[in-house]
């Protein structure tokens, strides 16, 4: 008998959940989601972030989101998650509001913040068994292999019992990560995943990232600045820019795009002689 | 119009908190140690302030009402004053200035403190409501913990009242006539009123503690602004309810 995967679900979907006691969650689709954004805009008072943003992510896709800092990038994955209800436009996973309590309940939807988001007043342990605990999705001795598990996959069991505030920012983004994958999730969105990591620490998070989508059936959305990242791992990329759509390609198109704005993002050149900020004040002095 | 806005905006959101609290209350044997952690935050950690304020309640107000009874030869009625003082007013409104000042800063800098580094957010992805799992235990536990403390509060604060009676030479009551006329005097249903009081009081603190924690936006300066926010409206909360309490009890 052949070893399982460590990324392999603690049961094959469709069987997940044996012996409920109440189940809580009842997933109606257990396979990779379908994301579809339709003319999002949303607007924060006078302030616009999105405008008419239309994207579809194919199930089990990478499918990465780049852009400026304030672009408004961030605040598309909180929509996708459900997090923000748009001005106008609609975001729909597999044809369900993400909003909604009861498409929650239908799909599992992961989100891993770019600060972790994790809960200080619990243990790495806890933090990641709070999800099937609340949800009642297994037995306690399940849960706990689950949790190991994942902590296992991003190489952290020696902190299972350590607390958020004794990681370092790199353990953080890998607690997160298993969080995560205790939901064994059909869609995973990461907020800036390799933000204040080391270039060999943002390589294992990408590396983790991709093999989870070969080893699950898992859709991927990611939100990041990270150029190395997002243009080796992706299927597709996106760029947004000024809260509109600039292109969605496939990582070497963008590569080769004529779009200068693309370009400029992918290929910024540092001219120390006629600085930008110069260049700015400049302007505004005018 | 904008603070009146804002006001009802704020009791608007209390309100709807409570009910999505108390419709998770099927989930209450779940969240039993939950409850526990909060009442020993709420009760047991509070306590000993408790003990030192109503201590020294109860003998201020032996030794300013003892002269003055005393000048009207009628010093032997003190176990009463104390007592009815303690019981229907004084014991319930200190515990709930203290509840507000010690715990509903705490949990509003919490909630807020959560609300802020995203993990109110995390706990939406992951379909946890938040009103379930981090305010439900805490109403039930102020619910829990309040006449508890409120009583433990009263008794110290007639003890405190019957050291000062019989120990200060101008009052001299000796304490077994101290006790013996706060027994005569005071009734179950004083003792109960303050009860209620006391129970209203705890659950007006903890929700508008829980909602200014959950609400509040932006970064660390906006956490101690909430802080402040949350004990502000929890004292006018309770000496306005105090006086419609006392007024719907009497």
């Amino acid at each position: 008998m052949s070893t399982p995967s460590p990324f392999t679900p603690s049961a094959p979907r469709g069987n997940r959940i044996q012996k409920p006691r109440r189940p809580v969650v009842v997933r109606d689709d257990r396979n990779a989601v379908r994301v579809d954004v339709e003319k999002l805009s949303k607007s924060y008072g006078s302030q616009q972030v999105l405008v008419d943003v239309s994207v579809d992510v194919k199930p089990g896709e990478i499918f990465t989101i780049m852009g400026p800092s304030g672009s408004g990038k961030s605040v598309l994955l909180r929509h996708i998650a459900g997090l923000e209800s748009p001005t106008s436009g609609t975001v729909k996973i597999n044809g369900h509001d993400p909003i909604l309590p009861e498409t929650r309940d239908r799909f599992a939807v992961a989100l891993v913040f770019q600060s972790g988001a994790l809960f200080n007043s619990q243990s790495v342990y806890d933090n990641l068994a709070l999800y099937p605990l609340e949800h009642r999705l297994c037995p306690k001795p399940e849960i706990r292999d689950r949790v190991m598990r994942a902590l296992k996959i991003l190489s952290i069991e020696n902190a299972a019992h350590k607390f958020p505030s004794e990681l370092s920012g790199g353990m953080k983004k890998r607690v997160a990560i298993a969080r995560a994958l205790v939901m064994e999730p059909q869609l995973i969105l990461y907020d800036e995943p390799t933000s204040e990591l080391d270039p060999l620490m943002s390589a294992t998070i990408a590396e983790i990232i991709a093999t989870l989508k070969e080893e699950i059936s898992v859709t991927t959305v990611v939100v990041s600045h990270d150029r190395a990242l997002s243009l080796t791992i992706s299927d597709r990329v996106a760029l947004v820019h000024q809260g509109r759509l600039r292109a969605v390609e496939k990582p070497d198109d963008l590569k080769n795009s004529s779009d200068p704005v693309v370009r400029a993002f992918l290929n910024p050149e540092i001219d120390i002689r006629n600085p930008r900020f110069k260049q700015l004040e400049t302007v505004n002095h005018d | 119009m904008k603070r009146i806005t804002a006001l009802l905006e704020a009791l608007g959101s209390s309100l709807l908190l409570a009910g999505k609290a108390f419709v998770s209350l099927p989930a209450a044997p779940r969240i039993l140690k939950r409850v526990s952690e909060q009442g020993y935050l709420v009760g047991y950690t509070t306590l000993p302030i408790v003990a030192i304020l109503c201590f020294f309640i109860g003998a201020v107000l032996a030794l300013q009402a003892g002269i003055t009874l005393r000048d009207f030869g009628a010093k032997q009625l003190i176990g009463t004053l104390v007592g009815e003082s303690m019981a229907r007013e004084l014991g319930p409104v200190m515990v709930a200035i203290l509840l507000a000042g010690r715990v509903g800063s705490a949990v509003t800098a919490e909630l807020a403190s959560m609300k802020v580094s995203g993990e109110i957010d995390a706990l939406v992805t992951m379909n946890i409501p938040p009103a379930r799992l981090l305010v439900l235990p805490r109403l039930l536990a102020v619910l829990l913990v309040m006449p508890l403390l409120t009583m433990m509060g009263n008794i110290i604060g007639w003890f405190g009242g019957a050291i000062v009676s019989s120990q200060v030479k101008m009052i001299g009551v000796p304490t077994e006539m101290y006790f013996q006329n706060l027994k005569q005097y005071l009734s179950v249903g004083d003792v109960m009123d303050g009860l209620i009081k006391a129970e209203i009081f705890g659950f007006v603190i903890m929700l508008i503690a829980c909602t200014t924690g959950l609400r509040t936006r932006g970064g660390p300066r906006e956490i101690g602004f909430a802080v402040t926010k949350s004990v502000v409206f929890s004292l006018i909360a309770i000496l306005t309810l105090d006086y419609f309490i006392t007024k719907a009890l009497s």
